[in-house]
């Protein structure tokens, strides 16, 4: 089984915090007739912490999980060890 | 120069494209060099969640409700936040089970029931209908809108045209034929499609290219940029009222729509297919959980301009806003991106279609029909000996049910709804599933019965409140149901349940059905308890990551290899069975003979495969019916066994430890308490040899200095002094001797004389050397009855002389002083010759008997009364016994007197005599 750990728990955090940035109150605060760079304001805002999420989730998954690494990478024995070895005399 | 010739021509040039990718798949799939092996073909191919809806449909919502086309696609952006292990989690269980289809994902996860198999089909069938509905009045729109280029006409009632002239009939026979073609090709043990993958992902690129093209068009061909569309919309009172969330329907509308879009982006059928069925590696989830999202907001960045452009292009017009992806180039006289953008709504609902249906067709064949034919007509089918051709046309006329279901609901309802409000219904009607699938992987114990009234129930309240509702506005049933509640009763009005006002439809009946569901839900599993199978099945759901693989299973064999074989051939064909034995046998690394009896390990195979052509819970009657006994039974108690085994083991390994520990614990008690008594007896051993050294010693030492002191006593008198003082000497030497010989003998050192003797020669030796004893003690009588012809016995002579002798004087010793008698009798027994030497003395007390054979322990108090002897003689003469094999024992009362026995083995032949040099050196 693939170990699930850190990954696991960064998604579970983003996802709430997903929550909270896109469901009421919060984008509540954004309802206004108010134009930011000539775009609505509720428009700017769902689309950026949308890209916003994405973004980081992005960055949570692509980011190498060093456990992960060792677990699917583990050095084989080395073949250089012991044939080479010089015997004494 | 865009007549009906040109878009049908460019529409079948771009279906054979397809379809030439979808055959280069299949190919490449059957070469085993999968084109699809990759997640971004993997991310795109989930994209097919983006159809004519996407494409036209939320265009046509923003126009009327501002954001409110966005929840769609910001609820499945959280779902695959969590998707790395929701998903993933699904994907394994899938891949474990042969799970082919959200149906049987349901039926397997609650025991293998086909019962809630099929239900679940039923509700996907029903429930998708209307989205299949929208799909076909998307193309048909589209078509007929184009066609009029130049002129911009909104097409004319879908129902009120000819069946034969309707554009929707034929889209819909061209879909179907797609869909067989791709879908059932063949029965694959997998149920995966390659092909139609590959085909879909390159869609997804066709849809999202198009509606990009549009949008910059729009955005920066007809307007001046993102700015200059929203300033110039704001100008308008009504078109900025869009730009609030008040237009989109506030907050319950917000929430519900999140909540349904969350639950359908895994739960509708062509989803389940493409995230979990077609999934090549489940690693794979891990980039799709950005990409995919990436995509949607891509695909929605120019919903809002486009919109608002084709407001203000056809402001107090009457075109449909479901159309400007069309009507807006049109407009501007630029057929080429018009007809891109139909090949990309083309590409958006053909992708559904064909998806949907196929996800469909599987669960109607293997969830739905298998399992009543093989309820009812079992007999009927054993006879058959191929089955994919059967199972081949129920998929085949699956496909076209579903799609003609979805075109009559189209012709008769569809245009009374936009695009995107009959699409919701689909939503909430695949939500139905989340209870029951999100519950059966977290929690285990939510049962069969508990799924089956939250599914059903919140079923009926889906058909009371949204479809019903929609008939009711095409007229089939009277309008008033809507308005007024049934018969007038407006608590249960459809929109309004019990008097709960204030919400929009679909908010208003995600909130019933959900409370309804995941009530019963909940209420039910809470209240009925597990079959053994289905605690079974919810355990390996819920705890899929923590399972090595499979357990090892007993199985009684009922059944051939060769029955499973040819059971497999009926359903998936020669080729395939053959080849997953072949596997099998590849992986096991075990040799399959058909004349073999099946055990756990190829019957749970062979379920498996047939599980992914049949479904689960089809192939476990199939597999029942091979294995001719009441499989249940057995598999059921197997599955316990494998629960309950582990408990009953570890608790059997604790009681074997705790009982190891008291046994050792005893022993290491008795060891202690021999220790203590060893350690007591070297105590009393020191003291009883200072205090018999201490007596002569002292007698030596006194009379010593008495003659040394006195040098003028009498001769008379140092005489007699100095043979008191040999004497103590003498009995000095002998207690050293008589210590010495009980070590050497104790240690095994001592050398044995061994010769056969007559034990009559043994008796008359101790007499000769006891005779000066008699001597001393007149007034002890003594008697001899040796009988005669005695057999000889093997035994080292002054050993056996020393043991009599040691008798002999313990009897002068210890008899009556003043009319002692002594006896002593020698006779022979069965293979023995006993000897005893009997006294008239005080006797030994019953507790005395044997502790007298242990050093220095002798009658009575040995340290106050008058020590009699070494205290050695008795265990001397154990020993030597005991070297011959023989026996010494004393039988006595206090007061009558004691008699001292001895058994020596009579020697049966000469031929066990030992040879005497050998003898002479043994050393026992």
């Amino acid at each position: 089984m693939p170990r699930r750990g850190l990954i696991a728990e960064r998604l579970i955090g983003l996802f709430l915090f997903g929550l909270l940035l896109l469901t009421p109150p919060l984008i509540g605060a954004f309802d206004k007739a108010t134009f930011v760079g000539g775009i609505p304001l509720l428009y700017l805002y769902l689309f950026l912490s949308w890209a916003l999420l994405i973004a980081l989730t992005a960055l949570i998954v692509e980011r190498p999980d060093p456990d992960e690494e060792i677990a699917e990478s583990e050095p084989g024995p080395n073949p250089d060890q012991g044939p080479n070895r010089r015997p004494r005399a | 120069m865009l007549g009906g010739y040109v878009i049908v021509t460019v529409s079948f040039l771009y279906l054979s494209i397809l379809f030439a990718i979808a055959y280069y798949g299949d190919r490449r799939a059957d070469q085993g060099r999968s084109i699809i092996a990759s997640p971004y073909i993997f991310a795109l191919s989930i994209a097919v969640y983006a159809t004519a809806w996407t494409f036209y449909g939320s265009v046509g919502r923003a126009a009327s409700s501002g954001v409110s086309f966005l929840p769609i696609y910001l609820g499945p952006t959280l779902t695959f936040i969590l998707g790395w292990f929701l998903i993933r989690k699904i994907i394994r269980i899938s891949k474990v089970n042969r799970i082919t289809s959200i149906a049987d994902f349901v039926a397997s996860r609650y025991g293998k029931s086909s019962f809630l198999g099929g239900l679940v089909t039923i509700i996907a069938v029903v429930g998708i209908m209307p989205y299949i509905s929208l799909q076909l009045k998307a193309i048909s729109t589209s078509f007929a809108v184009l066609q009029h280029y130049p002129d911009i006409e909104m097409p004319a009632k879908l129902g009120s045209t000819p069946v034969l002239q309707d554009t929707a009939l034929y889209v819909a026979v061209i879909m179907a034929a797609f869909a067989i073609l791709f879908g059932t090709r063949h029965i694959d043990a997998s149920e995966r499609h390659e092909g139609m993958v590959a085909a879909i992902a390159f869609e997804s690129v066709v849809k999202l290219f198009a509606f990009l093209a549009v949008g910059l068009f729009v955005t920066y061909g007809i307007y001046g940029g993102l700015g200059e569309v929203f300033s110039r919309a704001a100008t308008d009172p009504a078109l900025a009222r869009l730009f609030t969330l008040e237009a989109a329907g506030g907050y319950s509308s917000w929430i519900s729509l999140t909540l349904v879009s969350m639950a359908a982006i895994v739960l509708l059928p062509r989803q389940f297919q493409v995230l979990v069925v077609e999934n090549v590696d489940e690693h794979h989830i891990k980039k799709a959980i950005w990409l995919f999202p990436l995509y949607m907001l891509l695909i929605n960045i120019f919903v809002l301009p486009i919109a608002f452009g084709g407001l203000l292009h056809f402001s107090g017009n009457t075109v449909d806003a479901d159309t400007f992806m069309l009507t807006v180039p049109m407009a501007e006289h630029f057929p080429a991106i018009a007809l891109f953008a139909f090949i990309g709504g083309l590409s958006a609902a053909t992708g559904m279609i064909i998806v949907e249906t196929i996800a469909l067709a599987t669960m109607v064949s293997n969830d739905l029909v298998m399992p009543l034919l093989l309820r009812f007509g079992r007999l009927h089918l054993s006879e058959r000996r191929d089955l994919t051709g059967l199972m081949l046309a129920i998929r085949r006329s699956a496909i076209i049910f579903v799609i003609l279901l979805g075109y009559a609901y189209v012709r008769l309802i569809g245009e009374s709804y936009a695009l995107v409000s009959i699409g919701l219904m689909s939503f909430v009607a695949a939500a139905q599933f989340a209870p029951a699938i999100l519950g059966g992987i977290l929690w285990k114990g939510a049962t069969r019965l508990g799924a089956l009234a939250g599914l059903s129930a919140g079923f009926l309240v889906w058909i009371y409140t949204l479809l019903l509702p929609s008939f009711a506005r095409s007229g089939w049933i009277s309008e008033s149901f809507v308005q007024d509640g049934p018969w007038g009763l407006a608590l249960f009005s459809p929109h309004a349940l019990l008097g709960l006002s204030g919400l929009d439809p679909i908010a208003h009946a995600v909130f019933w059905t959900m409370v309804i569901n995941v009530g019963l839900y909940v209420a039910v599993s809470l209240m009925t308890t597990q079959t053994m199978i289905e605690r079974s099945q919810a355990v390996q759901f819920v705890d899929i990551f923590k399972q090595p693989s499979e357990g090892a299973r007993i199985w009684r064999g009922t059944a051939t290899i060769g029955d499973l074989r040819r059971l497999s051939n009926r359903f998936i064909g020669e080729t395939l069975t053959d080849q997953a034995l072949q596997r099998f046998e590849r992986d096991r690394g075990r040799r399959l003979d058909d004349a073999h009896a099946a055990d756990a390990d190829i019957v749970h195979y062979a379920e498996r495969q047939l599980a992914g052509a049949i479904g689960a819970a089809s192939a476990r009657i199939m597999i029942a019916s091979v294995l001719r006994e009441e499989m249940h039974d057995i598999d059921e108690v197997m599955q316990i066994l494998d629960e309950a085994s582990q408990l009953v083991v570890y608790s059997r390994q604790l009681e074997e430890k705790s009982q190891q520990l008291e046994a050792a614990t005893a022993e290491l008690r008795a060891a202690n308490e021999r220790l203590k008594e060893l350690d007591k007896m070297k105590d009393d051993f020191v003291s009883t040899i200072s205090h018999e050294f201490r007596t002569p010693l002292t007698s030596i030492r006194s009379f010593s200095e008495i003659v040394h002191d006195n040098p003028d006593i009498p001769v008379e008198q140092r005489k007699m002094f100095l043979g008191t003082i040999v004497q103590e000497t003498e009995r000095l030497t002998r207690l050293v001797n008589d210590i010495l010989d009980l070590a050497k003998m104790e240690a095994g050192q001592t050398d044995w004389q061994l010769a056969r003797i007559e034990p009559r020669k043994v008796i008359d030796n101790a007499l000769a050397a006891t005779a000066g004893l008699f001597a001393k003690n007149p007034r002890i009588k003594l008697e001899c009855r040796v009988a005669k012809d005695l057999p000889r016995i093997l035994v080292d002579a002054d050993r056996i002389t020393q043991v009599l002798v040691n008798l002999i004087s313990n009897a002068v010793k210890f008899c009556d002083k003043d009319n002692g008698l002594i006896t002593i009798v020698g006779r022979a027994e069965a293979g023995s010759v006993l000897v005893s030497v009997r006294d008239n003395g005080v006797g030994i007390a019953k507790e005395d008997h044997k502790k007298i054979f242990e050093r220095f322990r002798q009658a009575g108090d040995t340290l106050i009364g008058k020590p009699q002897g070494t205290g050695l003689g008795l265990p001397i003469s154990l020993h030597i016994l005991e070297r011959f094999e023989g026996t010494i024992w004393v039988e006595s009362e206090l007061g009558k007197g004691a008699t001292f026995f001895v058994r020596i083995p009579s020697t049966a032949s000469s031929a066990e005599l030992p040879h005497p040099a050998t003898a002479a050196r043994e050393i026992t």
